[in-house]
């Protein structure tokens, strides 16, 4: 009842002061729209570089051999030749949280077809393959695990190599190209993935058997690279683990030993780089929230002012009954009335300001319901902060100097 | 014999002013019975003002007793002092301190708003019934920017008995006046005093105090004349006295 009435008052207050009211909410306004857009922008980002990261394979494995060449002064890992055969043989058989697993080993080298050439990189694989990068196929099909057996001289070329060295639209299926002059019979095309988040063409790849590129192309007997998938993305980490285990069984390392191959998980790397991406956000919600800091404190100016002005106002209702507690209460709920008010406003800003900036700067977004809550805590707390010096100040004051107060 | 209403023993105030002490009331005794009007004169250091705040309990006395309607004011709190200011004494101001651009209903309504037992609808009664009392039942929407001096001063008696007060205190109320409308306002007291509302008027104008049942005068902090007016003068008949005015 007393709350309603000192609420009533609050509200008249603000209404008898529109323009000064709408200038004080702007500070805040502005700061609530700030933080969400920026918050929206962080979000967006870091959600693109995700989907960009798992598009390239879902909850891809891959083991390099050498050890973690984040150091100074390491050999590089393509370099090293511990990791065999036989390792791929035991992970296979061995770790239980993979779905798929193939050996990798590759080299670069020229496509030529006829006249046309293009210089391009050899992946030598197992049909597992496909599974582990999530890529489809355009036409024909995956050669099989006989032929990889045989070493069978097929392979499945990317679109950027089919536009290169087939280019008067001749269906690639069934033709023969040559590889650093051995010649393969091309069985398939593979689907359009673009460039990844680095820059890299993904479609600039011919895939073979690895028991062919191993054999005909590079002649070596190690692998350059196992690539598996867990079987859940959940269960990255830990298979990451598991591999770890039979690898370094396998090489018979001792427990003083550093692991003479890197394991690693597409999760590791989504963290890297949404880290940086995090550390980006944060700044930017730093930026707005010290506007959002500004505009309390112009909430606090004004209520300041007000007091100031009404004294005598103050004075009187003092002198007809009204407590220091419903000043008190009279001027807070002032305050934070109107930093509510501009809370919600700079939330339909923010959200504006977030279409606008998807639709016309073509930014990914995404609006996360913590930063619509966040920043309205804020605006409350906010107006109970910044209000509650000058409130406190108004029901402090002595009715009788407020009442002659001129 | 009537209640009393306000009842003052060897009263004093005191305030330190730095190192040195002033005497502003000097140990008063009087009281005021349910009924009177009674006006409390002097001129300016006397200590009228000092003794006005006491009365409406805005202040508090260093020594002495003050009673109002049988409550002790000494040692109460800041908030019982709010309490007792909301439901036994009316103030009317010498400058109406009215609330700008606020209607004259919901002026009167402020005393009430700080009071939780009455409800929004009994509030709006009330308000209507003290402004019809003053005579401006036709203006409650009016703002005070709309209203002369007089009838701004007629909208801050009727907040000042929308509380039924057992006592209104008038500081200076005719003072921003002319003649003629502070006979009107001063016949509004008596009529006002005649329905039995007991009035404490302070001011510095004699001709004020001709119009009461009882007049105070103080001096220096003491009360130097205490007596019962034997010719009330009406503020009716006065005011028809006056010329009339040229339109």
């Amino acid at each position: 009842m007393r709350l309603l009435n000192l609420f009533k008052i609050a509200t008249k207050a603000i209404i008898l002061n529109k323009t000064r009211t709408l200038l004080t909410m702007l500070g805040i306004i502005i700061g609530v729209a700030s933080v969400i857009a920026m918050l929206a922008i962080g979000e967006g980002s870091k959600e693109s570089i995700r989907t960009t990261i798992s598009s390239m394979g879902s909850n891809m494995i891959t083991i390099r051999p050498g050890a973690d060449d984040r150091g100074p002064a390491r050999g590089s890992g393509g370099n090293v030749q511990t990791l065999i055969l036989e390792d791929y043989n035991e992970i296979k058989e061995q770790a239980s949280l993979l779905s798929y697993i193939t050996p990798v080993v590759n080299g670069g080298g020229q496509v030529i077809n006829g006249a046309n050439n293009w210089p391009s990189t050899i992946y030598g694989v197992n049909p597992e393959y496909l599974n582990i990068k999530a890529v489809g196929l355009q036409s024909g099909s995956m050669f099989t695990d006989a032929e990889v057996k045989s070493a069978a001289k097929v392979a499945l070329i990317g679109e950027t190599v089919v536009e290169n060295v087939f280019p008067d639209g001749q269906d690639p299926v069934g033709q023969m190209i040559r590889f650093n002059n051995i010649p393969f019979k091309v069985i398939g095309v593979l689907e359009e993935k673009g460039e990844n988040t680095f820059g890299q063409d993904q479609d600039d790849v011919v895939i073979a058997p690895y028991t062919t590129v191993q054999k005909r192309i590079l002649a070596i007997d190690y692998l350059n690279q196992i690539m598996a998938s867990a079987i859940s993305e959940d269960d990255a980490s830990e298979a990451v683990t598991q591999v770890t285990d039979i690898l370094r069984s396998q090489h018979k390392l001792i427990e003083s030993e550093d692991d003479d191959f890197t394991v690693r998980s597409m999760e590791e790397l989504i963290s890297t780089f949404s880290s940086t991406s995090e550390m980006l956000t944060i700044l930017l919600v730093a930026v707005a929230s010290i506007s959002l800091l500004i505009g309390g404190i112009g909430i606090m100016n004004i209520m300041y002012v007000s007091v100031k002005e009404r004294t005598k106002e103050i004075g009187l209702r003092m002198a007809v009954g009204a407590k220091g507690a419903d000043i008190l209460m009279q001027f807070l709920i002032e305050a934070i009335l109107i930093s509510i008010t501009g809370g919600v406003l700079g939330v339909i800003l923010g959200l504006g300001a977030t279409v606008f900036i998807e639709t016309f700067l073509n930014w990914p977004t995404s609006v996360a319901l913590y930063s619509i809550v966040i920043s309205f805590a804020v605006c409350a707390v906010t107006g109970i902060f910044f209000g509650w010096y000058p409130a406190r100040k108004a029901s402090a004051l002595d009715p009788i100097t407020a009442l002659r107060y001129e | 014999m009537s209640k009393e209403i306000i009842k003052i023993q060897d009263l004093k105030r005191e305030f330190t002013m730095g190192t040195e002490t002033v005497h502003a009331l000097k140990g008063l005794s009087f009281s005021i019975q349910e009924g009177e009007f009674v006006t409390i004169m002097g001129s300016s250091g006397s200590g009228k003002s000092t003794m006005l705040n006491i009365l409406g309990c805005l202040d508090q006395p260093s020594s002495g007793l003050y009673e109002i309607d049988g409550v002790s004011v000494k040692d109460l709190s800041r908030n019982e002092l709010a309490t007792i200011r909301n439901e036994k004494i009316g103030f009317i101001f010498q400058s109406y301190n009215l609330l700008a651009r606020t209607s004259a209903i919901e002026n009167v309504e402020l005393p009430l708003l700080y009071n939780s037992k009455v409800s929004s609808e009994e509030r709006r009664e009330r308000a209507i019934k003290a402004l019809k009392m003053v005579g401006l039942g036709e203006r409650l929407d009016h703002t005070p920017s709309q209203l002369s001096g007089g009838q701004q001063q007629r909208v801050a008696i009727a907040r000042s008995l929308v509380n039924n007060p057992v006592m209104i205190l008038a500081d200076e109320a005719t003072g921003n006046l002319d003649t003629r409308t502070s006979y009107e306002i001063m016949s509004l007291f008596q009529e006002l005093n005649k329905q039995g509302i007991t009035i404490t008027f302070v001011t510095h104008e004699p001709d004020i105090a001709t119009f009461s049942s009882r007049t105070v005068v103080l001096k220096d902090g003491n009360i130097i004349q205490d007596y019962q007016n034997q010719d009330v003068q009406s503020a009716a008949a006065e005011l028809a006295k006056l010329p009339k005015q040229d339109h």
